[in-house]
């Protein structure tokens, strides 16, 4: 299946008619406007296939509750964060192996760009439901600004969040307002800095760079003949 | 050892348990403190659990994974989209080329390619294949856990009938590395789909004597019956996904409902169990029929593969396009996905691993509140869970 991405609208503004339509994610869509309204700041379908909202942060716990309370998003997939800045480190790729298979990197980093739904800050918190009787997920995401990275919790609407949180608070800095065990999950207490975040560099690689493609191993059916059985 | 429960306890059970989900105990008041883990059998790995005591029963129990933490999610961003296969083939070692399934299919659908009708069905055969050496071992397990040492040694046995023949294809028993994106890397060898049947017909008598030996036990029953309830609201807002969802009764299983294209679970004919109950018995029983039914869609798939190529023309350096894309499939331990954020680049940009242990062993401090120590050994067996998995 070839997804077509419909271009992202604001609820707002009519989608063209004559990309394909996907009539049950624009009426959950519109469900969504209906109960949240401005709140929705940016949203896009993948036609057949998944839906991306985008909230404020204020209306990010409420969220939580309307989607699990009245239209039946009871499941809870995943929270996690997601930092849009471009790696300083670039691939951390450029052994000479690399560099003669690729050219030379880029050494210029290329503007922020946020994903789908849009956004407008460096860091975003984003979550994903899904609903066990319609089976249909929707991945939401709110803007964090740089100076206060604090959003609600979810944990008290999914139980599940809890973990999540934990993990997305010690892996990007976010805190959640109303978390009741805000407390490091895999790191160690005394540990600095965010891992997850671009800007903390995987020593590893500092230390050591990678070897890069050095065989590469030829596709099956392109350089050898069709083996079957 | 707790008797079998009549209902009225077992309302009464959930109703205290229900009573202090919210209470989050700080470890403060008097009471024994007993530590389980990292290296204690019943945690399959390196799991601490630290739980407060108040005689034999557990006031509180916090799991403190971290001790397997591997940053898979920040290592993926310095990997090309084909080496990360070698990675995520780690998480859930006892099923890793599952694990592999849903991060080409999501590579899949932002390129927009998809492979070829036989290398859909050897990928759907490989993954039942390795639910089986998973859920075998899981069953295994259950035994060593409550004292029943030969279904232990049953399950070794068995589990390498199906390892054999992964490795008869993918050359790896854990890691196979044999995904693609486009396809997959290599043809089945000769004489691969007699065996690999003749292998289920021994899947299926293992199966029957878990049950005989195990399943159907009375000390088993009683170790596990109306022991760590879970209803299915709070299985649903816990995100407890797989086995551990349908022992609650919820009738949910991707391979049915949302399969992702790639894989051929429409084409052949099997059942969804459930089972009402919500303890520790039901998700043992569960994964039972799961390995009965995966053994089942296996020797049915053997008998329709298509001919045809193996590979999907893809370019030899593999650049996904910018987009989003989340894609999950229904693993031996429930629900596994990958969030795949790609900028257009060699490497993706943002992987979030969404991996079905985490969530589901997130349940614990609820779910072991109340409990006496031996059940903890019972639910935490019966929730099944793979330390990679938890610690990504």
């Amino acid at each position: 299946m070839s997804s077509v991405d419909a271009p992202p609208d604001s609820p707002a503004e009519a989608a063209e008619p004559e990309a394909p339509r996907d009539a049950v994610r624009e009426a959950l869509l519109g469900r969504l406007t209906e109960e949240l309204g401005s709140e929705i700041v940016g949203s896009h379908i993948r036609v057949g296939d998944d839906l991306w909202v985008r909230v404020t942060r204020d209306a990010w716990p409420s969220v939580a509750d309307i989607v699990s309370r009245k239209m039946k998003f009871r499941f809870f997939d995943f929270l996690s964060g997601l930092d849009w800045l471009p790696s300083p480190f670039g691939r951390d790729m450029d052994s000479q192996e690399d560099i003669t298979v690729h050219g030379t990197l880029p050494k210029e980093l290329p503007p922020m760009a946020s994903g789908y739904a849009g956004g407008d800050t460096r860091f975003q918190v984003f979550a994903r439901v899904y609903s066990l009787t319609d089976h249909i997920g929707i991945t939401f995401k709110a803007d964090l600004p740089d100076d206060d990275l604090s959003v609600g919790t979810w944990s008290t609407v999914y139980a599940g969040a809890n973990w999540h949180e934990r993990e997305c608070w010690e892996m990007y800095g976010f805190s959640f307002n109303g978390h009741p065990h805000l407390k490091h999950l895999y790191l160690p207490g005394g540990f600095e800095g965010n891992p997850l975040r671009k800007d903390f560099p995987l020593l590893a690689r500092r230390v050591k760079p990678w070897p890069g493609i050095i065989d590469v191993e030829p596709m099956p059916g392109v350089a050898d003949e069709e083996g079957g059985e | 050892m707790a008797a079998p429960v009549s209902e009225r306890d077992q309302l009464a059970y959930i109703s205290n348990q229900a009573a202090d989900a919210r209470v989050n105990l700080e470890f403060e008041s008097e009471g024994m403190t007993l530590n389980m883990g990292p290296q204690h059998p019943a945690t399959h790995g390196t799991l601490r659990i630290l739980a407060k005591l108040d005689g034999e029963r557990v006031i509180s129990c916090e799991p403190m994974p971290g001790y397997m933490h591997r940053g898979y999610e920040k290592l993926c961003e310095v990997r090309t989209y084909p080496q990360v296969t070698t990675l995520v083939n780690r998480i859930d070692w006892l099923g890793s080329f599952a694990n592999e399934v849903p991060w080409i299919l999501a590579a899949e659908k932002l390129m927009g390619i998809e492979a070829p009708p036989r290398a859909q069905h050897i990928r759907t055969i490989l993954f039942e294949l390795s639910r089986i050496g998973n859920i075998a071992l899981f069953l295994g397990d259950l035994g060593i856990q409550l004292g029943g040492i030969t279904v232990g040694f049953y399950a070794f046995r068995d589990r390498e009938h199906v390892l054999n023949q992964v490795e008869a294809v993918t050359g790896g028993r854990f890691h196979p590395n044999f995904d693609r994106i486009g396809g997959l890397k290599d043809d089945l060898p000769k004489g691969w789909i007699a065996e690999t049947k003749a292998a289920m017909v021994k899947v299926q008598k293992f199966c029957d004597q878990v049950e005989d030996l195990l399943i159907g036990n009375e000390i088993f029953q009683a170790r596990t019956r109306g022991i760590g309830i879970i209803p299915p609201h709070v299985a649903e807002s816990y995100g407890l996904s797989g086995a551990n969802a349908r022992g609650s009764g919820i009738d949910w299983d991707l391979r049915r409902d949302n399969c992702p294209p790639g894989l051929v679970y429409d084409k052949c004919d099997w059942t969804v169990w459930t089972h009402p109950d919500g303890d520790s018995f039901s998700r043992s029983w569960i994964r039972l029929q799961e390995t009965r039914e995966a053994a089942k869609i296996v020797d049915q798939l053997l008998d329709t593969i298509p001919s045809g190529a193996i590979m999907a023309k893809v370019p030899r350096i593999i650049k996904v396009p910018e987009g989003e894309a989340y894609v999950a499939t229904e693993n031996p331990l429930g629900e596994m996905g990958y969030y795949l954020v790609s900028k257009g680049d060699l490497n993706p940009f943002r992987v979030k691993i969404r991996s079905a242990s985490f969530n589901n062993i997130s349940i614990v401090p609820w779910l072991c509140k109340g409990v006496y120590v031996p059940d903890v050994i019972s639910i935490l067996a019966s929730l099944y869970f793979i330390l990679g998995d938890i610690d990504r």
